[in-house]
């Protein structure tokens, strides 16, 4: 079953159109402006990034924009907190190593 | 850049929307931030009926709710500024406040503020607590009910609180499987209505247990759980594994209060109300005179609580500017009754209790 919900009992959802985005390199799809956190777990992924001291794999934990546990890098912007940030067409978002390099 | 309003105010959820909402009613100028794209809090992802008083949202939706205060703002753009995806990242010295938008950073300048910062959701110490595939509560029910996105496709519950119970309910209403409820508690923490819903659908409520820790290597694959005794002592030989591919934490949540530690406000450790909070009166203003609390970060309740918190904290940041009002105090009379009789009963012992502490500390209550 998708974890995408078609019907329910209580609630619809709009949904914005269609878009293409890549993940690593890997041609990835999602609906415009619903969290990148949000398209990459619709899509089977969870893990976002790896933890700095230890190398833990990490996925979104809070999905407000409180926790920070789920920080990629997004068009080239590393701690992007994905559970807020909402998606476009054309992102290109990678997996995060630690705390990422900030590049100048 | 720089701004000045008379009543600030941080966060727009129930608490924060309320109290934004009476105060632009009666005259004051407000300015309202919120970090977030739309108003509303934790209320639009809230599908559920709460149980709310006779006067006020019984029997009503969390997201009906919501919409509700949506209309009110709207009626009231003279008097009150929205700025969205605008967070509150400081006070300074006073009367002044940072605010950052994706466009810029601008300072503020106040006469009075009205916190609503709300909430973080706690997390709880097992082994491999950080895997992808474990969520909070709050997390579920966002991805969930406003995204449309299900957590996973079999869940396990670690919490029968009330949110608990009622996250369980709207799994298995967006088609997820709840294998089980695990509580270490020796009874179930939430209200029997909710418990009663969902053990009808078979899904079993299992007190005395916890979570020893999850499965996986890079995401949940099933958890293990334990027995423990009164001392909430690991039981030897009680191990169990299930299987699961998510695991949902409902273990409770800690008031949102760094902006308060900032404004040099008092703060207090009262457990009933969910941890640190600033120490405040009735008319919900903080030891320092500029500073009103609302909402979860007044002490963990629901919403109900947070709109009339919110308005009482709303009419007295309006009085504490213009002066007494008649109005302003009908409607903090009318909240504080309504407060009472929601807070009465077994079920409001804790918070009852809680709030008398504040009361004992409050240097001057009530004034």
């Amino acid at each position: 079953m998708s974890l995408r919900i078609e019907e329910h009992p209580i609630l619809t959802f709009k949904k914005g159109k269609k878009v293409q985005f890549t993940l690593d390199g890997k041609k990835m799809e999602g609906f415009e402006g619903e969290p990148i956190a949000a398209a990459l777990h619709a899509a089977g992924v969870r893990l976002l990034r790896h933890s700095p001291h230890k190398d833990r794999p990490r996925g979104f934990f809070c999905a407000i924009g409180r926790c920070s546990s789920c920080m990629m890098e997004v068009n080239g912007e590393v701690n992007t907190m994905t559970c807020i940030t909402p998606l476009e067409a054309g992102m290109v978002v990678t997996t995060q190593k630690g705390h990422g390099v900030i590049k100048p | 850049m720089s701004r000045h309003t008379e009543i600030f105010v941080v966060g727009g959820g129930p608490a924060g929307l309320s109290a934004a909402v009476v105060a632009a009613q009666l005259g004051g100028k407000v300015l309202l931030v919120d970090d977030n794209p739309v108003l509303g809090g934790q209320l639009i992802k809230q599908t559920h009926r709460f149980f709310g008083s006779s006067a006020r949202d019984a029997g009503i939706r969390g997201i009906s709710i919501a919409d509700k205060l949506f209309e009110e703002v709207q009626g009231l753009k003279k008097n009150l500024h929205v700025l969205l995806n605008t967070s509150a990242v400081g006070f300074y010295g006073e009367g002044e406040a940072g605010i950052l938008s994706p466009e810029r950073y601008e300072k503020v300048t106040y006469d009075r503020v009205v916190v609503g910062t709300g909430a973080v959701e706690n997390s709880l110490a097992f082994e491999n607590n950080d895997l992808p595939g474990i969520y909070g509560a709050g997390a579920v029910q966002t991805l969930m009910n406003v995204h449309g996105i299900r957590p996973g496709q079999k869940i396990l519950m670690i919490g029968s609180g009330n949110i608990g119970l009622i996250v369980s309910y709207q799994l298995i209403q967006a088609g997820v499987e709840v294998v089980g409820v695990v509580e270490a508690m020796p009874t179930i923490g939430g209200y029997l209505v909710h418990a009663s819903k969902i053990r009808r659908l078979g899904v079993p409520i299992m007190t005395g247990h916890t979570i020893v820790s999850a499965l996986g290597e890079t995401g949940v694959t099933g958890a293990l759980l334990c027995r423990v005794d009164d001392k909430y002592a690991r039981i030897p030989n009680t191990d169990v594994e299930v299987a699961c591919d998510c695991i949902c934490l409902a273990v409770g949540l800690s008031p949102l209060i760094d902006l308060f530690q900032q404004a040099d406000c008092r703060m207090v450790y009262v457990p009933e109300l969910g941890g640190l909070v600033p120490l405040h009166d009735g008319n919900m203003r903080t030891t320092n005179p500029r500073v009103y609390v609302a909402g979860d970060a007044s002490g963990i309740e629901e919403a109900t609580t947070a709109i009339l918190g919110g308005r009482i904290a709303g009419a007295r940041a309006y009085e504490s500017v213009h002066g007494p009002s008649d109005a302003a105090k009908k409607i903090v009379d009318d909240a504080n009754a309504e407060l009472k009789s929601l807070r009465s009963g077994s079920t409001g012992d804790r918070i009852r209790w809680g709030r008398e502490r504040l009361s004992q500390e409050m240097p001057h209550a009530d004034q």
